[in-house]
């Protein structure tokens, strides 16, 4: 028995007592945001990179297990992850994280979604019933998303809810300054024509005052055709648009060859926390967004 | 207002009307017009959209309010309120209708091409009851399986699920029919109802989920091209940062290689046991060990006896089968959009051990039998440009050993070895439709070889399934 105690004391002891919490970000913009505003206190893991389609992930192992040890769940949500966060949490045997626990965080339960269609049918191609889930895409939204999360984090890691609270009053005061920024520079962008390959951008181009003339894709998550592509090149004609952008997962060749015939640049830009080398955190993910435009732009 | 209704109909007649040289100035500046027009709408529509966000802030916030608050004391407030954030959503609608389940409709149908008759499909040396799914199945155009799928939670405890199968000569079957736990905790699982085993890789997953349009010869031959049972099936994954789940089952061992022999006790169990993790950012894996049990009571089968006659003999005893499975998948930095690869195997080893009845309704005599013979599956799917997948499967049955004791005068082991090869190749158009060709070389029947094509649909409406690895 009492061998029995000292082996629990051992595991307990080797078990690091206050670790930090445990979490799981579905995408790397809501990791960077977990980790601004939890610092030392959080221990986080990506589900995706900068360089994977958030919509199409494998529910592998190592992410089952990841899930299995998470104690919150950093997601988008408005369907962007049902292809295989469902699996995740079904076979993660872990309480914390079911829809409707604290430890399950949709970020963009706390924006206003847009593009919502009125008509959901697959005829459309990949639609979600909720809204556009891209909502990354504008910065103001981040900051929407911070103070839900930060409160969240308050409330499942009491312990450290000071800590929360300063980084998170920290993370607006930069996050307004940053906007602010933002802003001025991105001014001479209101109002430029853009074609993108997936409408992955309507958050950013309602932020900046950008004009959406169409997608590269016939439908939302169908792969650009040629027959497609060569009818954006003659609507070129009546409706110009300036440059096409593209996120850094995206195969860059649809966009290639419809810039090299339009004459427009085709932008690449980050998309999220690591999709280019500039975009290291959260500031620089817009750093370079706006720094991309601008180039492609020729301001 | 017939005015303006006026205005904007010559507005629609001239911007529909073929431009003419002549006329070209005037379009001009009705553009000019209507582009002044637009920006005019859009400063309003803003201004209307600002005092909407202010009215929404407005309303959300004494909502927030009322929440309870776990503030401990000694945390100085902020001196400037933070901005509280509350869920934006839409009120949820409260008819029945709510709450009805996810459903899913799986519709599949294809056009088989086989050289022999897939009527006398017999695996040589490998004998089956007959409710085992083996061979190509009917020639000519056929309805494949088509599945209804239901499910939803329960309630705060439990989901279910409900897959029918519909199969083309107009019958149903109950395919799984399952409850689960919801986030049981501790990385624990249980299973109770219908359900496809959890043993090997394959076994698991649904059949329009395969990358061939048929089973492995093996899964064929040891499992009936699925392994489902009524049970109970518990899963434990382990809190460890390499995946690490362990499974046991104990069921009915309602279906081949169990034969449901009634009674208070279990016919059959399974264990098992699955590892798995990623290799850098390009590449994942996952290995698994599973051992099955089940006991069969007078399970028919239909096999030729020495003297070529068509007999049934009755098999009663145990059937053990061990299953290692691994599969590895590549995708460059993990997105899988444009090109990926996956690698699967699988190796079966089956054991039966009992009594076996020569000929039941004739000679009727019966004397031990023991038999132990394996089978493998190599299979490899390459997607080499989007939409487009291409695979190559190869496998192969080792008769091994089957002694009929004295039966021996009647019945002989087989010393051939069956074996496949298929080639496959599939279009998907979106996740939701795929349409596959496969050419399949079948040395399953001695001397029989045959070569078979198949042209397959398999299309998902409805719900959006999430698919497991």
């Amino acid at each position: 028995m009492k061998k029995l105690f000292a082996a629990t004391l051992l595991i307990a002891a080797v078990t690091p007592a206050s670790a930090a919490l445990k979490v799981l970000a579905c995408e790397p913009e809501w990791g960077a945001l977990v980790q601004e505003l939890g610092g030392d206190k959080v221990d986080v893991t990506l589900a995706t990179t900068a360089l994977q389609d958030p919509h199409h992930v494998q529910a592998k192992p190592s992410l089952i297990a990841r899930a299995r040890n998470a104690e919150l769940l950093a997601c988008t949500g408005a369907g962007l992850e049902i292809g295989w966060l469902p699996v995740l949490i079904q076979q993660s045997g872990n309480a914390a994280i079911q829809p409707g626990k604290p430890g399950n965080f949709a970020a963009s339960d706390f924006v206003q979604k847009l593009d919502v269609p009125t008509r959901v049918d697959r005829a459309d191609g990949d639609v979600h019933p909720e809204g556009n889930p891209h909502i990354q895409t504008d910065p103001r939204n981040i900051a929407k998303v911070a103070v839900a999360l930060a409160q969240r984090l308050e409330q499942i890691d009491p312990a450290n809810r000071a800590t929360y609270q300063q980084r998170a009053q920290d993370f607006a005061k930069r996050w307004d300054a940053a906007l602010a920024r933002w802003s001025a520079q991105a001014a001479p962008l209101r109002g430029t024509p853009i074609l993108a390959q997936h409408k992955a951008w309507t958050y950013m181009e309602n932020w900046l005052g950008l004009q959406y003339v169409d997608a590269l894709e016939p439908k939302p998550g169908v792969e650009p055709t040629a027959a497609h592509l060569q009818e954006i090149l003659t609507r070129q004609k009546d409706r110009p648009a300036k440059l096409i952008v593209y996120a850094a997962y995206q195969d860059a060749r649809s966009a290639d060859w419809l810039a090299e015939r339009a004459k427009i640049p085709a932008v690449q830009l980050p998309f999220t926390v690591g999709g280019t080398p500039a975009a290291k955190d959260l500031f620089g993910l817009f750093d370079d967004t706006i720094a991309r435009l601008l180039k492609g732009a020729g301001k | 207002m017939f005015q303006r209704k006026l205005l904007s109909a010559s507005l629609l007649l001239a911007l529909t009307t073929p431009v003419h040289a002549a006329g070209s100035a005037d379009v001009a500046k009705l553009r000019k017009e209507i582009e002044a027009m637009r920006a005019n709408y859009e400063s309003r529509i803003q201004a209307l959209e600002k005092r909407l966000e202010t009215a929404e802030a407005r309303s959300a916030a004494p909502a927030v309010a009322v929440a309870p608050s776990v503030a401990p004391a000694t945390v100085t407030e902020p001196a400037v309120a933070a901005p509280q954030a509350a869920p934006v959503a839409a009120a949820p609608q409260s008819s029945d209708s709510a709450f009805n389940p996810a459903i899913s409709l799986i519709l599949a149908g294809q056009y088989t091409y086989t050289k022999r008759d897939p009527a006398n499909y017999a695996i040589t040396g490998f004998p089956v009851p007959s409710d085992a799914e083996i061979g190509p199945g009917d020639r000519g155009f056929n309805l494949g399986e088509s599945e209804l799928g239901l499910s939803a939670n329960i309630d705060h405890r439990f989901r279910g699920v409900a897959n029918i199968a519909l199969h083309g000569d107009d019958s149903l079957s109950v395919e799984e029919a399952y409850v689960q736990t919801i986030g049981l905790d501790h990385g624990l699982g249980l299973k109770a109802g219908r359900y496809l085993s959890g043993i090997g890789y394959l076994n698991e997953t649904h059949a329009h989920t395969w990358d061939f349009v048929d089973a492995p010869l093996a899964y064929q031959a040891f499992v009936g091209g699925q392994y489902g049972d009524d049970g109970v099936q518990l899963r434990w994954l382990a809190p460890t940062d390499t995946y690490l789940e362990f499974g046991a089952e104990l069921g009915r061992g309602r279906a081949f290689p169990g034969s449901d022999a009634g009674g208070n006790g279990a016919g059959g169990g399974a264990v098992y046991g699955h590892i798995g993790g990623d290799i850098g950012e390009s590449h994942s894996w996952r290995a698994g060990l599973s051992y099955l049990q089940t006991k069969a009571k007078e399970q028919t089968w239909e096999v030729a006896d020495l003297a070529g006659n068509s007999v049934s003999n009755g098999f009663t005893g145990d059937t053990r089968l061990w299953i290692a499975d691994f599969v590895w998948k590549w995708a460059p930095m993990g997105n899988a959009t444009v090109q990926n690869f996956k690698l699967q195997g699988e190796y079966l080893r089956r054991s039966q051990k009992g009594d076996l009845d020569y000929d039941t309704v004739g000679a009727n005599s019966s004397d031990a039998y023991r038999s132990t013979q394996s089978g493998w599956y190599l299979q490899g799917i390459y997607q080499f440009m989007p939409q487009w997948r291409v695979g190559l499967r190869g496998e192969q049955l080792q008769h091994g050993t089957a002694d009929y004791g004295l039966n021996a005068t009647n019945l002989a082991a087989s010393s051939y070895d069956p074996a496949r090869a298929s080639l496959m190749l599939d279009y998907n158009p979106s996740e939701f439709s795929r349409i596959r060709v496969q050419f399949t070389r079948d040395l399953s029947r001695e001397g029989l070889a045959d070569s078979q094509a198949f042209i397959q649909y398999q299309m998902s409406l409805g719900a959006h399934g999430a698919h497991t690895y």
